[in-house]
């Protein structure tokens, strides 16, 4: 750590607490859980995604893969392709534009957001199987891909690294993990291992896993002259994206607008700034007219990559009355060189329990793989798969109710950050669970519940996500007639964005919800942080918090211009927004419309931009989301097929901003953690490093049928460290979900399945 | 394809003016209740030409190879995968899109249902579970069983969850949903019997 970042820190564990937001109290809207704003317009078609925006004289791009993961392009033959009718043009590295190598995503600044900093096109050199070579552009889809196909070439293939089981032995230690250490050894974990009375000591595996949004990634580009581009992108962070083309193109950010209105789903796939949309714009260089490239099915599992292949040691230490003494967890995990990024899978561990000692370690082996990313919950998601599957193998050691041995290593502050937590409220969210769940009804005793040839089973795990938040701004425009925009160059793919915000806008300013606009998904809109990481939300709304007090501010300075004001003398302090105006909050009665501020100041309109504070309260505490998952699942004894019957998650992670909402974005991490755990499996040839299943007819997402009834249960306990008390709810829903699976599937059948996915394979 | 059907493709291949090398062919297309004509290569599929020629563009593209559902939509009321159809097979048919399920701007039963229970969240396959649904229901409602129908021979079947997340499980959503459509679909498919049946009574 530098002496600037140990300053910051510990200045801000002095810091004073702010005092919680108001309007946790007063909350009208929030809370309430309302139909999607944008609603009507997704099941009318109406809502235009990326590709579909058709600008004059638009051509179409058909990338070329390569089929070996190692060497040099010897000959690339792309006469039949350039013949081909409908063609305009081949990109090969030949004539391709000179372009600025991308930056990786640098944590410390997080404005430029390469998932790999490889150049792009600009030599014959592989270092992918996928990697893009060529480029075709045409005048229609069907003109370009048939081209594409025609283009031949012959490499000079080395042996590449591409498999990991023959490659684990060179594993090496990352120099950091996201900004955090790759190690923390407290006190001598693996000799209080040896010593402890009760011990586990096992492997997790799991395989190489796939977003599969169901939106392919997008781009449309076009420019004007030589220095303005205008980029459509299924992009999970505009701002990012158009950061990382003015550095790829060396043009000023200023120049560049990038839109994404409606993506189609992301999970962390769309946010690393992947080729596709560097050779979109490159290629509309070239012909000087629109282009569209829409990655086929294919191409996304070619060129984005998706979640690591992961194994993970977890070894406990634990007193007969299950106290930890010690708990290791070690990581490893696959990252190319290319890509440096270190799935965080040690950080669950790094925060959840109470431990006497504790050993957490990060490795990674560097393949020749395309470029590894966040997929939901990064980390996380298979992080907790591992130790909470160890902490359920312990509690059978131990005889033990699973959610008796949560209690029994819920930590008074956090372990390795040795702060107290802003909000913590895990066990209640277990006991409201285990209450609605029917918990105490499930044996203990593996094999003791049948239906038929079906064994069943229950199982239960922690889930656990930071509550992150960035610096960001918002802009808010008073009308006359006292409506309001709020806007934010936030990202929408589903998780109810600008309904939520809407929401939150509408009981900050005191207005009714139909008065109130949220634009979003422009870069040319004030700074947001990218849709990931849990943070976009409650990033926005300490954004608009601030921007909405020097709004209340302003228009207080306008008001008291009038010596017969009735708010004449208040101090902002004094003051809270509803109705649509301003009042004393001593005396309700006494208090002035927006309508009548702005008309007696003669102004058309009131627009002011703020910006939030630094996240200096994430240094100070430790701030989390957490939950329990809850499921029963079937285990057909004849075939090994397993069935999740029913689940409940019992959630502990602020104030929710809509019911509605909130729950389908913790179902829908729940459905994903289901194919994680059950059928999801990229699988790559380990001669060739070629994805093999590269199709959703290969690659098994979870199916309506597969998917039982999910109840939801929030605690609903603000956090008084954020705005509203809210938490960022994106990627919590999919963490433990793959261990209580694993641990229901121990229960039905007494077999403790360690390899992800739990195919039938593995319980026959 | 019935023989009506070859015919008109006949006729329009002889009356089509072949423009250039590409082979392309004027064809008619009825959607959404619409006269649409189009010029397109006969290798185009129907999602690309509703997509990219008529800019209908309400449709999806999930995979173009019909793993997914995105792009299903109404072929005289049958559900069909728009990716595995080629354009010049459906001239002269009923093709109905997410944009023709609204009528007159009110959103039908099963639209509304979506919205209230939320059976969506990025929208992207929201069109194709639509589309789907529709012809699911008339599907179930003519009796057409499916695998897991526990009883093909009893002549009635019951609309159970499971049945529903069966029929729909051609339609991938990775938002993950499903709970929602499942309500989503209950709920309208109730909803259009009791009216049905209502208006049966009041006779």
């Amino acid at each position: 750590m530098s002496i600037m970042q140990t300053l910051v820190q510990t200045a801000a564990r002095f810091k004073p607490d702010a005092d919680p937001d108001p309007l946790i109290a007063s909350k009208k809207y929030v809370g309430r859980a309302l139909d999607r704003v944008d609603g009507r317009l997704k099941v009318t078609g109406g809502a235009r995604f990326t590709a579909e925006y058709a600008p004059d004289d638009m051509v179409y791009a058909a990338p070329v893969f390569s089929t070996i993961a190692k060497g040099k392009v010897r000959r690339l033959d792309t006469a039949a392709a350039e013949s081909s009718p409908g063609v305009i043009a081949v990109i090969t590295p030949k004539n391709m534009p000179r372009l600025v190598t991308p930056s990786l995503t640098d944590f410390a600044k997080l404005d430029k957001i390469a998932a790999s900093n490889l150049p792009v096109l600009q030599d014959d050199s592989v270092h992918w199987n996928g990697q893009v070579i060529a480029v075709v552009i045409a005048e229609t889809h069907e003109q370009a891909q048939e081209a594409a196909a025609r283009v031949r070439a012959d490499y000079d293939a080395d042996e590449g690294m591409v498999s990991f089981e023959r490659n684990k032995d060179k594993a090496i230690m990352p120099k950091d993990v996201l900004g955090e250490p790759p190690e923390i050894k407290i006190g001598d974990a693996e000799k209080n291992l040896k010593s402890a009375p009760v011990q586990v000591d096992a492997t997790y595996r799991s395989p190489y896993y796939n977003h599969s949004a169901i939106e392919p990634h997008a781009t449309i580009a076009y420019w004007e002259g030589d220095d303005r581009l205008y980029v459509f992108d299924s992009t999970q962070w505009v701002e990012g994206y158009r950061n990382s083309l003015a550095h790829v193109f060396a043009l000023n950010r200023e120049n560049i607008r990038v839109m994404a209105p409606f993506v189609g789903g992301g999970f962390g796939g769309k946010a690393g700034f992947w080729w596709n949309t560097i050779l979109c714009a490159a290629a509309a260089k070239m012909v000087g007219r629109p282009v569209k490239l829409a990655l086929s099915r294919e191409g996304v599992f070619r060129i984005v990559g998706g979640r690591t292949v992961a194994e993970q040691r977890v070894a406990l230490g634990a007193t007969r009355e299950g106290k930890l003494t010690a708990l290791i967890h070690t990581g490893l995990t696959v990252t190319p060189d290319h890509a440096r990024y270190a799935e965080q899978c040690t950080f669950p561990t790094r925060h959840l329990y109470a431990t006497e000692a504790l050993h957490v370690a990060q490795y990674v082996v560097n393949l020749d793989m395309v470029a590894n990313t966040w997929m939901r919950a990064p980390g996380e998601s298979i992080g907790t798969f591992a130790v909470e599957s160890a902490l359920d193998e312990l509690a059978v050691e131990l005889r033990m109710d699973p959610i008796e041995l949560r209690r029994k290593v819920e930590p008074a502050r956090d372990p390795t950050k040795d702060t107290e937590f802003s909000s913590r409220n895990l066990i209640e969210a277990y006991e409201r669970g285990a209450a609605e769940f029917n918990w105490s009804s499930r044996n203990l005793q593996p094999r003791s519940r049948r239906d038929g040839a079906w064994l069943v089973g229950h199982g239960v795990a922690t889930a656990y996500y930071p509550a992150l938040r960035f610096p960001g701004g918002a802009r808010v425009r008073l009308e006359a007639d006292g409506t309001a925009i709020v806007q934010a160059a936030a990202n929408e793919m589903g998780m109810g964005v600008a309904t939520g915000q809407l929401q939150h806008a509408a009981d900050r300013l005191g207005l009714p919800l139909h008065c109130v606009e949220f634009d979003y998904g422009d870069s040319h809109l004030p700074t947001s942080p990218m849709a990931g990481g849990s943070c976009q939300t409650l990033s926005i709304l300490a954004a608009t918090r601030a921007t909405v007090e020097k709004l209340h501010r302003e228009l207080l300075k306008l008001e008291q211009k009038d010596s017969a004001s009735p708010l004449k003398g208040a101090k902002y302090e004094d003051l809270v927004a509803r109705d649509n105006g301003l009042f004393l909050a001593s005396e309700p009665s006494r208090g002035v419309s927006y309508v009548e501020i702005l008309r007696k100041a003669g102004k058309p309109y009131l627009e002011v931009e703020g910006v939030s504070s630094a996240p200096m309260e994430m240094m100070k505490y430790s701030m989390a989301s957490y939950g329990a998952q809850f499921c029963e699942v079937r285990v057909n004894e004849t075939t090994g097929e397993v069935r999740v019957a029913r689940w409940l998650g019992s959630f502990d992670c602020g104030t929710v901003l809509n019911p509605k909402t909130a729950m389908s974005q913790l179902r829908g991490g729940i459905v994903m953690g289901i194919g994680m755990a059950l059928t999801e499996e990229m699988l790559v040839d380990g001669r060739s490093g070629r994805i093999m299943n590269r199709s959703l007819a290969g690659y098994h997402v979870p199916v309506n049928l597969d998917v039982p009834r999910i109840d939801v249960l929030f605690n609903d306990i603000p956090d008084p460290q954020t705005a509203l008390g809210a938490h960022g709810i994106g990627e919590i829903g999919i963490t433990g979900v793959a261990a209580a699976i694993a641990n229901a599937v121990y229960n039905a059948t007494g077999k403790r399945v360690r390899d992800l996915p739990i195919t039938l394979d593995k319980l026959l | 394809m019935t023989h009506s059907q070859n015919a008109e493709l006949e006729r329009q291949a002889a009356e089509s003016s072949v423009a250039g090398p590409d082979n392309r062919l004027r064809i008619t297309l009825m959607v959404n209740g619409d006269r649409r004509e189009v010029e397109i290569e006969p290798r185009v599929s129907l999602l690309d030409a509703l997509r990219e020629r008529l800019h209908l563009t309400g449709t999806k593209k999930g995979c173009d190879q019909g793993a997914c559902g995105a792009c299903t939509v109404l072929v005289n009321g049958e559900r069909i995968l728009s990716c595995l159809a080629l354009a010049i097979q459906y001239t002269g048919q009923e093709i109905t899109t997410v944009e023709g399920l609204a009528l007159d701007g009110s959103l039908s039963p099963l639209q509304q249902a979506f919205i209230t229970h939320d059976g969506f969240q990025c929208g992207y396959c929201t069109s194709g579970q639509l589309c789907s649904a529709v012809g699911m229901m008339r599907e179930f409602d003519d009796g057409v069983p499916s695998a897991v129908t526990a009883d093909v021979a009893s002549g009635t079947i019951d609309f159970s969850d499971t049945e529903i997340k069966e029929r729909m499980s051609g339609n991938l959503c990775r938002c993950g949903a499903y709970v929602g459509i499942c309500d989503a679909i209950r709920e309208a498919h109730s909803e259009v019997h009791s009216e049905v049946h209502h208006a049966g009574e009041s006779r």
